[in-house]
């Protein structure tokens, strides 16, 4: 007997079977509201960014300074000591020029996204921003950074009260 | 030994396509019934079910689990969906391995399902809600960000070049070329086309990525004495391994995965295998990305760090090579509907392994493969060793 093939074929739509109303379907949009709590350590982490401060944690078993801040230290799992004060100034630890948005559209002015080491915490601890004022073509990795706030009267405890950083 | 042994007796998929017609049951039920087929049981014959899928932001609705199982055959039976991002295709038939392996259940089905079109326009804005929603969403970051980051990160640490990491994309497009399954088979593709295709997220290009996709792929596995009644050619589970790495992605080393280093350790202990360049035959590490098969290689223990290009430069890593890669095509080529796209990859070991791989099949008998996925926040590694 001649064994069935183990590769199933399916049925294959583009997007004309779509707009041209070729097959049926149901078109429908999720609203969902959240309001989420901060926590602990991270809402001592927005309530420095609205003082104009990047906060680390420290953990004195690890000797490590850590950020964004956390209450317990991932490596010996004991709570971490304090919360410190950080420079707002760093190093890109990598970036990329993009040109797409979240959902996929097209921008011709590139976003910078950077992981960015801060200065005062442990070597390659950091966090998610992007850079601004710089040229894309001159941005590289171990590039000095510092972070570019809003106003102060204009924070709100979010982390884009940091415009973005630029080139230190 | 202090587990059972337990052997993949069965396989079968769907396409992989942009959009399939079928809802994920149907998506679903056509890989089962295949997967049975193969080995010639019946649904009577299976003892439990275990599924696998992604995220359920793709889908619009919770539950997806439940949804799934009664076509995936897991009406009144012991069913659990497991989740771990994209690793989640090589966790699902670890959990179907320790049904086995502990003593439990003699025949358990493994199906791994994704529908990622159904998220209009494009299923990478669902990806948003992935990241913190305090510190990372306000940022808008797109998913590719992580990727950009990371594959930069590791080029430039390693000081490759754009042109070498295509070589991936390319190889494994044309490998796809023989696979009946594969949406982005190419045979003639080249290192220009995929330097030339759009920039999205520098470094990451259009052909750097593999493609959102529909499909589903399952499994069947036995305990040796059921195996060995069901199949002369019983293809076993050697290895497994899977190994979390912290969330705080931004405090890790980019360059290097450790989190499948540790897998791979753990699945190379329980195989036995001290020597894995020597001792692996296939590999099929995952491959949403070109780069990410170079890094997933370093964690494998396959080639030094930094190094992994070299087994593709050097013609090593094609299906003729003496450690041939991703000989399915892998997510690059046939593609990546996420859960599917790692269950895939055991699948493809099964073919291989029994020499039924076809046009795609890996001369020189091999005896054993590894299959490796990756996924949650960058930080999960899942692995398996298959050997006959």
């Amino acid at each position: 007997m001649q064994p069935k093939s183990p590769y199933i074929e399916v049925v294959s739509l583009n997007e004309e079977d779509f707009s041209s109303g070729q097959i049926l379907f149901r078109h429908d949009r999720l609203i969902a509201h959240y309001a989420w709590d901060t926590g602990i350590a991270i809402g001592y982490f927005l309530g420095g960014l609205k003082a104009g401060v990047i906060l680390g944690a420290y953990c004195s078993t690890c000797r490590k300074t850590v950020t964004p801040p956390r209450i317990v230290c991932e490596w010996c799992f004991r709570p971490m000591q304090r919360f410190v004060e950080l420079s707002d100034t760093g190093k890109v630890n990598t970036f990329s020029i993009c040109y797409i948005t979240w959902d996929v559209k097209r921008i011709s002015e590139p976003e910078i996204p950077a992981v960015i080491e801060i200065d005062g915490a442990s070597p390659g601890h950091g966090f998610l921003h992007k850079l601004a004022e710089v040229d894309p073509n001159e941005v590289h990795i171990g590039m000095k950074v510092q972070a570019v706030w809003k106003p102060p009267e204009e924070r709100c405890g979010s982390i884009t009260d940091i415009l973005y950083f630029r080139k230190f | 030994m202090k587990y059972r042994k337990v052997a993949v007796v069965g396989a079968g998929m769907t396409q992989f396509v942009r959009r399939a017609k079928e809802t994920p049951q149907e998506l679903a039920y056509k890989a089962v019934r295949a997967a049975l087929d193969s080995c010639e049981l019946t649904i009577n014959d299976i003892d439990a079910i275990c599924l696998g899928s992604a995220p359920d932001s793709f889908d619009g609705f919770h539950m997806k689990g439940e949804y799934l199982s009664s076509s995936a055959g897991a009406f009144r039976k012991p069913f659990m969906r497991s989740y771990v991002g994209g690793g989640t295709g090589v966790f699902v038939p670890i959990q179907g391995w320790y049904h086995v392996a502990s003593g439990l259940f003699d025949v358990v089905l493994v199906v791994a399902e994704e529908k990622m079109s159904s998220y209009y326009p494009h299923a990478q804005a669902a990806f948003l809600t992935i990241f913190d929603h305090t510190l990372e969403r306000p940022l808008k970051p797109n998913l590719l960000w992580i990727f950009a980051l990371e594959m930069n990160r590791y080029m430039t640490t390693y000081g490759l070049s754009k042109a070498d990491i295509a070589r991936v994309s390319v190889l494994h497009k044309r490998n796809a070329a023989d696979h009946p399954c594969a949406l982005l088979g190419d045979p003639n593709i080249t290192v220009e086309d995929v330097l030339q295709s759009e920039t999205l997220a520098w470094p990451v290009q259009r052909l750097d990525v593999s493609p959102v996709s529909d499909g589903a792929v399952a499994i069947v596995l036995a305990a040796e004495h059921i195996a060995r009644r069901i199949t002369d050619k019983p293809i076993w589970i050697e290895g497994v391994g899977w190994c979390l790495d912290t969330a705080y992605w931004t405090n890790r080393d980019l360059a290097y995965p450790r989190y499948v280093d540790v897998a791979a350790k753990m699945a190379y202990d329980m195989a036995g295998i001290k020597e894995p360049r020597k001792e692996i035959h296939i590999a099929e590490p995952y491959d949403p990305f070109d780069y990410k098969a170079l890094h997933h290689l370093e964690g494998l223990q396959l080639a030094e760090r930094g190094k992994a290009i070299e087994l593709y430069l050097s013609g090593e890593a094609e299906r003729n090579g003496n450690l041939p890669i991703c000989p399915s095509g892998g997510l690059l080529g046939v593609g990546n509907p996420i859960a599917a796209a790692g269950l895939m990859k055991i699948a493809e070991l099964f073919w291989q392994l029994r020499g039924e791989a076809g046009r795609r099949q890996v001369p020189g008998n091999p005896r054993r493969g590894i299959a490796q996925a990756w996924g949650d926040l960058m930080q999960v590694g899942t692995v398996v060793i298959l050997g006959r």
